[in-house]
């Protein structure tokens, strides 16, 4: 009997510990519309200054385009990871405009 | 002070002067020594090409896609587009007017002379950029720069200046030379998510297979354009041709006749001077 209780003791704190971490991954899983408007402003906003920059992706526009059909009907999960992919190809396209300043003349011919 | 130790310091400080002076010389955009270094590139990697023949691009690099190319001219695919330019340059506009009367020597035999710089406007224009403004003048509305009617257009207007050599000037101006170094900073500048240059392609890789494409040179690219495009089924020009480049990249093309590209333009068409102009052509 005491051993059942001994068992009982460990197991009640570590199943509220497994709950938490499951209550806590479930909380960061379940994105909200506001999570993905936040999201998509920040990924627009690299976006406009790729273009700024005459360099945008291809592939950042269709990562927008594909977080904008996923809130669209409400999978919001997929919304603002498509969207946290456009920002981060869109600062990707940043990056490369940057190094390309000096270093295109690299590969001219002389 | 003993006067070698003088002697010493006015050298150094001579030699400082110097270094200064000519460091800027050395950035200096030299668009001759360019289109000479260039020229060089191409015939000393393929010394079996002859040198106009660089401009039928991926035939002069394989000799099996040559020998089907020679027998598709005897019925060249873009001849229709050619009939086409030839009808529409000859109909006067609403207004009586022709194309003829925007150019000079009536448009004929011009074609090596574009794109140039305007020394006016300061800016490079180039031909399909002069059609359209030749229409807009005589109000007609301008027509998509891409293909269709304005691929038929500078098809005839290629034609009429098959074999005549590129003569592509830069005025003692130094928006020419800033407009002509912009465009060489974009042929070389890598972009897309590929990472890729114009270079990259055109001149580290002509020859080299890229899925079912020969790569074409670089030198003379732009000699056989408007060209007939198996892969687009139809003709395209010189802006459809960096559009979809870029878009082949996965970077996103400017607005056909956006400056750079006009620039990129001026750029390869003067590193091409003396090279014959062999437009319209036609490509895989």
């Amino acid at each position: 009997m005491s051993r059942i209780r001994l068992n009982m003791r460990i197991s009640i704190p570590s199943l509220a510990f497994v709950l938490a971490i499951a209550g806590g991954t479930f909380a960061l899983a379940a994105s909200s519309e506001t999570d993905f408007k936040a999201a998509y402003a920040a990924a627009e906003a690299t976006n406009r200054e790729a273009g700024r920059l005459r360099n945008q992706w291809t592939v950042t526009e269709e990562a927008l385009a594909d977080a904008k059909k996923a809130a669209d009907k409400g999978d919001f999960d997929h919304a603002v990871a498509a969207a946290k992919e456009a920002e981060a190809l869109a600062k990707a396209s940043i990056f490369q405009a940057a190094s390309e300043k000096e270093a295109w003349k690299n590969l001219e011919i002389r | 002070m003993s006067s070698r130790y003088l002697i010493r310091l006015a050298s150094a400080a001579l030699a400082l002067v110097a270094l200064t002076l000519a460091a800027p010389a050395a950035d200096m955009p030299d668009p001759a020594a360019d289109a000479k270094a260039f020229r060089n590139f191409f015939v000393t990697k393929f010394p079996k090409v002859k040198l106009e023949d660089f401009v039928n691009g991926p035939y002069s690099m394989n000799e099996d896609m040559r020998r089907q190319w020679e027998e598709k001219e005897q019925f060249p695919p873009y001849e229709f587009s050619l009939d086409m330019g030839k009808e529409m340059f000859a109909k006067p506009f609403r207004n009586g007017k022709t194309y003829a009367d925007c150019f000079p020597n009536q448009g004929i035999g011009i074609r090596q002379d574009y794109p140039y710089f305007d020394t006016k406007e300061g800016k490079v224009i180039t031909l399909e950029l002069a059609l359209n403004r030749c229409r807009e003048a005589n109000g007609e509305p301008a027509f998509s720069y891409v293909k269709d009617e304005m691929a038929a257009l500078t098809a005839y207007m290629a034609f009429t200046s098959r074999g005549r050599p590129f003569d592509i000037k830069i005025p003692d101006d130094p928006r020419a030379l800033e407009a002509y170094q912009n465009g060489k900073r974009y042929f070389y500048t890598r972009r897309g998510q590929l990472n890729f240059s114009c270079a990259t392609c055109h001149v580290q890789n002509p020859g080299e297979r890229m899925r079912a494409e020969i790569l074409a040179p670089a030198l003379g690219i732009l000699n056989a354009m408007p060209i007939y495009r198996s892969e687009w089924g139809g003709m395209g020009t010189i802006s459809r041709r960096f559009t979809t480049c870029n878009s082949q990249i996965r970077g996103v093309p400017l607005e056909p006749q956006a400056e750079e590209y006009r620039d990129l333009e001026y750029y390869l068409s003067y590193v091409s001077n003396g090279l014959p102009i062999a437009g319209p052509g036609s490509r895989p």
